[in-house]
Parts: C-alpha cells; sequence; structure tokens
C-alpha cells in the first residue's frame, strides 16, 4: 500500500517568556492511502499541534515530514462565514487558491447535491442546523480537491445525538470521495468508531505510546454500526486504560 | 428573501415586525413633537426664560429671516466642511487602523502616542493648527479630522483584532495570503463594527467643524450667530 503520509522523528518546542515547552517529542507514524488513523491523547498533550505542522500552518522543531498529497483540514468550529451564502461559503477555498473555474464550481454544486445541501444553496448559515453547518464546511474543503483530510476535534462542538450522526455521515462521504483521514479526537469511541489504526499519545510532551490496529470484520462497517460489535467495548477498555485518565 | 407560499403565521408574524417598526417611528415623531410643544407652551407662561433659551415659533421665524440672508449657504459651508471631514477622518482612520493590524511591530509602538493624542482636547489644538494650515476652510476641516481621526482608528483597530480567531485559522487552513485575510475575513466581519464608528463619527466631524468655525470662520453655521470673534 502507497504512505501518503509519513513523519519522522518529528519534535515541536515553543519558546515562551517563561521558558520553553516541550509540546511533541520522538514522533514518528504513516498513514497510507485510504487509510483512517485516529490520535487521540489526554487533553493539552499537543494532539492539534500536531495537525498544525502537518498541515504547515506551524513550524516543527526537528524532524522530516512526508507528504505526498495535498491536503484538506477541518477544525473543531464549522468556522462558515455568516455573510456569506452557502454556496459562496463553499467556493471560499476555491478563492483563496484562485482556482475558481468552472469546472471547479461545478465540481462543488455536484457536491451540494449529492450530500442534500444544494436546496439550501442560496441560504445563510444561521438558517442551518449545527450538523449541516458541518457538512457546508466539509464540502468547502473537499471542492479543493484534497486527497487527505486532516480532523481536528471535528464535530466535538456538535450535541452529542448529531455528533453520532454527522460523524457517520461524513465517514461515508470521505469513504465515498476515496479520501485517506486523520483524524485528532479525545473521544474515544469517536476514534475507534472511524478509523482502522488508534494512535494514542501520552501526555505532554507527547510521544506515541501505543498503536492499535481496529479491525470489526464485518462488511460494510460505519461508525453506527461497529458500536455493536462486541470489539468495540473491548478496544474501548484498553485505549482506556492507557490513557489514564485522572479525574 | 422573498418567500413563495406564505402561511397565516407567517404573514401575522411578518405583519407584526412591521408594525412594531412603524411604532417605534411613531413614539420616535410624538417624542420630538411634544419636545418642541412643551418648549414653546413653557417659554409663553415664563417658565423657561425665552430670552436666554429661545422658543421654536421664534426659531422658525429667525430661521425664515435669515434664509433670505443667506443661511442656506452657510448651512452649505458647515455641510461640506463637515462631510470633507468626515470622509477624510474616517478614510485616514481606515488606512492607519489596516496599517497598524498589518504590522503588530507598529501597532506597538503606536499605542502610547495613541492613547495620549485620543486623551488630548483637540480644541486646544485650534490656534496651532491655524498657525500650521492658515485661517480658513482648511483649518476648520482640520479640525474636523484632528478629532474623530484617533477615535476611528483605535475602535476599527480594535474590531479587527478582535476578529474570530477560529476563521483566521480556518483561512490559513486554504493557503490564505495575510491579504486575503484581510479582505475575505477581516473586514467583512468588521462591518458593524465600521457602521458603529461611522455613527459615532458623522457627530464628532461636526463638534470639530463648528468649533474650527468658532476659530476661524467667515463663513458657516456658526458665524451668522456670532456676537464674538477670534482675536488672532
Amino acid at each position: 500500500m502507497k504512505k501518503v503520509l509519513e513523519l519522522k522523528n518529528v519534535s515541536k518546542k515553543y519558546q515562551a517568556k517563561n521558558g520553553e515547552i516541550e509540546a511533541l517529542k520522538d514522533i514518528s507514524f504513516f498513514v497510507n492511502e485510504g487509510e483512517f488513523v485516529s490520535i487521540i491523547g489526554p487533553s493539552g498533550c499537543g494532539k492539534s499541534t500536531l495537525l498544525s505542522i502537518i498541515a504547515g500552518l506551524e513550524p516543527k522543531t526537528e524532524g522530516e515530514i512526508k507528504l505526498e498529497e495535498k491536503i484538506g483540514y477541518m477544525l473543531q468550529r464549522d468556522s462558515l462565514l455568516e455573510w456569506r451564502s452557502i454556496y459562496n461559503n463553499v467556493m471560499f477555498g476555491l478563492e483563496i487558491g484562485h482556482k475558481k473555474t468552472k469546472e471547479s464550481e461545478e465540481y462543488a454544486i455536484e457536491l451540494l447535491k449529492k450530500y442534500g445541501l444544494y436546496e439550501f444553496k442560496d441560504k445563510y448559515p444561521n438558517q442551518l442546523s449545527g450538523g449541516m453547518r458541518q457538512r457546508v464546511a466539509l464540502i468547502r474543503t473537499l471542492a479543493i480537491k484534497p486527497k487527505i483530510l486532516l480532523l481536528d476535534e471535528a464535530f466535538s462542538a456538535l450535541d452529542y445525538q448529531t455528533r453520532i450522526m454527522v460523524t457517520n455521515d461524513i465517514f461515508k462521504i470521505l469513504k465515498n470521495e476515496n479520501i485517506t483521514a486523520l483524524i485528532v479526537t479525545h473521544d474515544i469511541s469517536e476514534a475507534i468508531s472511524m478509523s482502522d489504526r488508534v494512535i494514542v499519545l501520552t501526555k505532554r510532551p507527547a510521544t506515541i505510546k501505543n498503536v492499535h490496529t481496529i479491525n470489526f470484520e464485518m462488511e460494510n462497517r460505519t461508525p453506527l454500526n461497529c458500536r455493536e460489535s462486541p470489539k468495540f467495548s473491548k478496544y474501548f477498555d484498553t485505549i482506556w486504560k492507557e490513557l489514564d485518565v485522572h479525574a | 428573501m422573498r418567500e413563495k407560499n406564505i402561511s397565516d403565521d407567517r404573514k401575522k408574524y411578518l405583519r407584526k415586525i412591521r408594525t412594531n417598526k412603524m411604532l417605534v417611528i411613531a413614539v420616535q415623531i410624538s417624542i420630538l413633537i411634544l419636545f418642541i410643544i412643551a418648549w414653546e407652551v413653557l417659554a409663553n407662561k415664563g417658565i423657561i426664560d425665552s430670552f436666554i433659551m429661545s422658543k421654536p415659533s421664534r426659531i422658525l421665524d429667525t430661521f425664515l429671516n435669515l434664509s433670505s440672508n443667506g443661511l442656506l449657504k452657510h448651512l452649505g459651508v458647515t455641510l461640506t466642511e463637515t462631510l470633507i471631514g468626515f470622509v477624510t477622518g474616517v478614510v485616514l482612520g481606515v488606512f492607519i487602523a489596516i496599517l497598524l493590524w498589518w504590522s503588530k511591530f507598529l501597532a506597538k509602538v503606536s499605542e502610547p502616542f495613541l492613547v495620549i493624542l485620543n486623551s488630548l482636547p483637540k480644541v486646544a489644538l485650534g490656534p496651532v493648527i491655524i498657525v500650521w494650515v492658515g485661517a480658513g476652510m482648511g483649518a476648520i476641516i482640520t479640525m474636523g479630522i484632528a478629532i474623530s481621526l484617533i477615535v476611528t482608528i483605535l475602535e476599527i483597530l480594535n474590531g479587527f483584532l478582535n476578529t474570530d480567531k477560529e476563521l483566521i485559522k480556518m483561512a490559513k487552513t486554504f493557503n490564505a495570503s495575510k491579504f486575503q485575510i484581510l479582505t475575505k475575513v477581516v473586514i467583512p466581519a468588521n462591518i458593524s463594527t465600521f457602521f458603529n464608528s461611522l455613527k459615532v463619527n458623522i457627530g464628532l466631524s461636526l463638534v470639530g467643524v463648528i468649533t474650527g468655525e468658532f476659530l476661524v470662520s467667515k463663513a458657516g453655521l456658526r458665524l451668522p450667530y456670532s456676537l464674538w470673534r477670534p482675536s488672532i
């Protein structure tokens, strides 16, 4: 299988007035094409920093990152621009990259139609539900045709029921569009239900504690139906213990 | 937004909004009329001294008289000065705010100066402005700008700096340049700040212009009512 992303000994130190903070230490892993990989760890351990570094939003201190394909990025909040219609929000990424051509516009319209948002294209974000807004944000990212998607706690701003449905929704969309995903989350069940592998990080400075391969051995696995598998709670327990959460 | 099939409830709701809007305007007009009537009546009854406070009917008389004596010309002059001062102040203010947003270093350097300039009584600068710009319309407009400029800069800059960081991060995930972040996120996100600042500024510009006219005017609203001339 083709590796589309590979990290070798990546470290990150922050310089602050009151000293140096070591956020990431010696992180190495890879992601294969079409794979869904989750990164999970205690809050504040530097998971989001890792994604920012991969996306090139922040410089790394040491190490090497090999990135084969174009990436897209999804944040915790949908960050839709309230003054733009849904259609113009979807166009945002294309506009920024000066890629707004007839072709790319047609592709975005096709995505809107495919995922049930076309009839809302002239509405404004505040007229849409949280789940729909997140879907618009996803289409905005997909419109630039990324091959790898980085999801940074992308569902944590949604309420529980919506989150489960949106996770399911987005999982299907990504599989459908044949996109590789790297997911950062603090939600163990979300990590297990969505991914092929779960990387567990330690607390700061974050190092890789363990990598779990998740395999439910079922056809047409979705985040919703794999929650019913007996293996689900087994995975959950193992990872829970590893995370070593203290209240 | 236009909707095709409007339900009865929707109609009722829309009607309610419209009624509410009209009610606000009606009450506003009533307050104005009541104020004028009360003023006139109290002045006629001698409860307030109409020599000092004047009264609406007398103002109207004077206004009609002055119209034939060129009040409109003076009104025009003041209005022009205010508008020029206002527009220049806003454009310059927004431009400087953008500059300071762009460069954190510049913003840090200029911060104490802005605070001091803001608290400075600009009226006291009047004589200096006259010396610099000359006693004429220029000085008056400069006065108008001086009063509104710093407030504009501070207000707009504050709005810019408080733009939702998540929106900026989102733009960065699409590799937006700083200029794109400015034009596509920061400025549109601050339209309401901008309009608020306009509201405050039109008033401030007028104050500046009238103050300027007190000092140097050969024409303008202040002039016809002056018993006092600057002795510069």
